[in-house]
């Protein structure tokens, strides 16, 4: 591991910079910053979004796991709940339908020119950010544990080996991908 | 090379592609997942912590997650720049208050479309802090972790962004 970048805070707000532009170049790129993208993904008419993020997904599981072999990275997992995990999935997918941008695509959309979701979705973004941090406590009393899942990795969930689960995860997303093509989606 | 950096956009795979190494990198060159909503946690903070510093200073959550400039903080400017870059070299850099589609189905307000958008925001970034993580940080870093969090999440993302936009479009549209 590369202890000593990851400890220079000067070095990681330049390394948080770089990467940053680079993510939102490549989603300006992919055109899931666009709001007709987004939305089409969520009517089901238009998979550029599921598209790219399972491409990220499989060139990342392949990248991730074979630095983790290496000894240079650590999982970075946390533990989920119904409780907090899908009640909050299941927030965060109103307020993707209603704004027609996620967290990072609000961001890419204001870089091309979308005045609605710089004045409307980063506005909203602050405010939910304020709200969380007021309501947090009481949610993690009340509903953020509940129903707590039984593992936290596919692997231990299926009791299966790690890269028995990667290689079925690209062997199914890839189907899934070319029958998106073959369907002409 | 060149024509690359002019195109409109790029094959979703590709870009999909880069997006992985990226993720990678983030985790080799940071040992942080990729991730948006967390920045925004820090934005908010700041702004809040120059307005009214008690709040912040009692506040649970802050003290979690720390109001600063760093890392996550400096993901979301970055992402505006680089968005930026991209438009600007395609020729693809338009000013829009109303998406096109927005716009034929419920009109070309924009005070309209600015108030449904804020009302998104908010539910938006409370349902990301809510499940730990957004698009990104569940969707591609999470999940290419197998983590079960990352894949319930990024599930139900998509199960409320589907029933909601079909709700929109198809019923109030």
């Amino acid at each position: 591991m590369l202890t000593g970048l990851h400890r220079n805070r000067r070095a990681q707000i330049a390394l948080g910079l770089f990467i940053g532009i680079a993510f939102g170049f490549l989603l300006q790129k992919s055109n899931v910053t666009s709001y007709q993208v987004v939305i089409g993904q969520l009517l089901l008419s238009d998979f550029t979004i599921l598209k790219m993020m399972l491409s990220a997904v499989i060139v990342g599981m392949i990248g991730f796991f074979t630095l983790k072999r290496l000894r240079l990275v650590q999982p970075h997992i946390m533990s989920g709940a119904a409780g907090s995990s899908l009640a909050g999935g299941l927030v965060f997918g109103l307020g993707f339908a209603l704004l027609g941008y996620c967290p990072g695509t609000v961001a890419g959309a204001v870089g091309q020119g979308a005045l609605d979701a710089l004045f409307g979705g980063c506005t909203g973004m602050l405010i939910g950010a304020g709200l969380f941090a007021r309501i947090y406590p009481a949610l993690d009393t009340a509903i953020l544990h509940r129903g707590e899942f039984p593992a936290t990795t596919l692997p231990q969930l299926l009791h299966a080996s790690e890269r028995l689960v990667i290689l079925l995860f690209v062997i199914v997303s890839v189907l899934f991908l070319l029958l998106l093509e073959h369907w002409g989606l | 090379m060149l024509a690359y950096l002019t195109a409109v956009s790029w094959s979703p795979y590709l870009a999909g592609a880069g997006i992985g190494i990226l993720a990678c990198c983030a985790f080799l060159l940071s040992d942080r997942p990729l991730g948006c909503s967390t920045g925004y946690v820090k934005i908010g903070g700041l702004v809040e912590r120059a307005l009214r510093p008690a709040i912040v200073e009692k506040n649970e959550y802050y003290r979690m997650i720390p109001p600063a400039i760093d890392w996550q903080f400096m993901i979301v400017p970055g992402i505006v720049i680089g968005a930026f870059l991209s438009a600007v070299l395609s020729g693809s850099f338009h000013l829009v208050w109303v998406p096109a589609l927005w716009g034929d189905t419920f009109g070309y307000s924009p005070a309209l479309r600015v108030v449904v958008a804020v009302i998104g925001g908010i539910l938006l970034e409370t349902g990301a802090r809510w499940a730990g993580g957004c698009t990104s940080g569940h969707g591609i870093s999470g999940t290419l972790q197998l983590s079960c969090a990352s894949i319930a999440a990024a599930a139900c993302f998509f199960i409320g962004g589907i029933a909601m936009a079909m709700l929109l479009f198809h019923i109030i549209g």
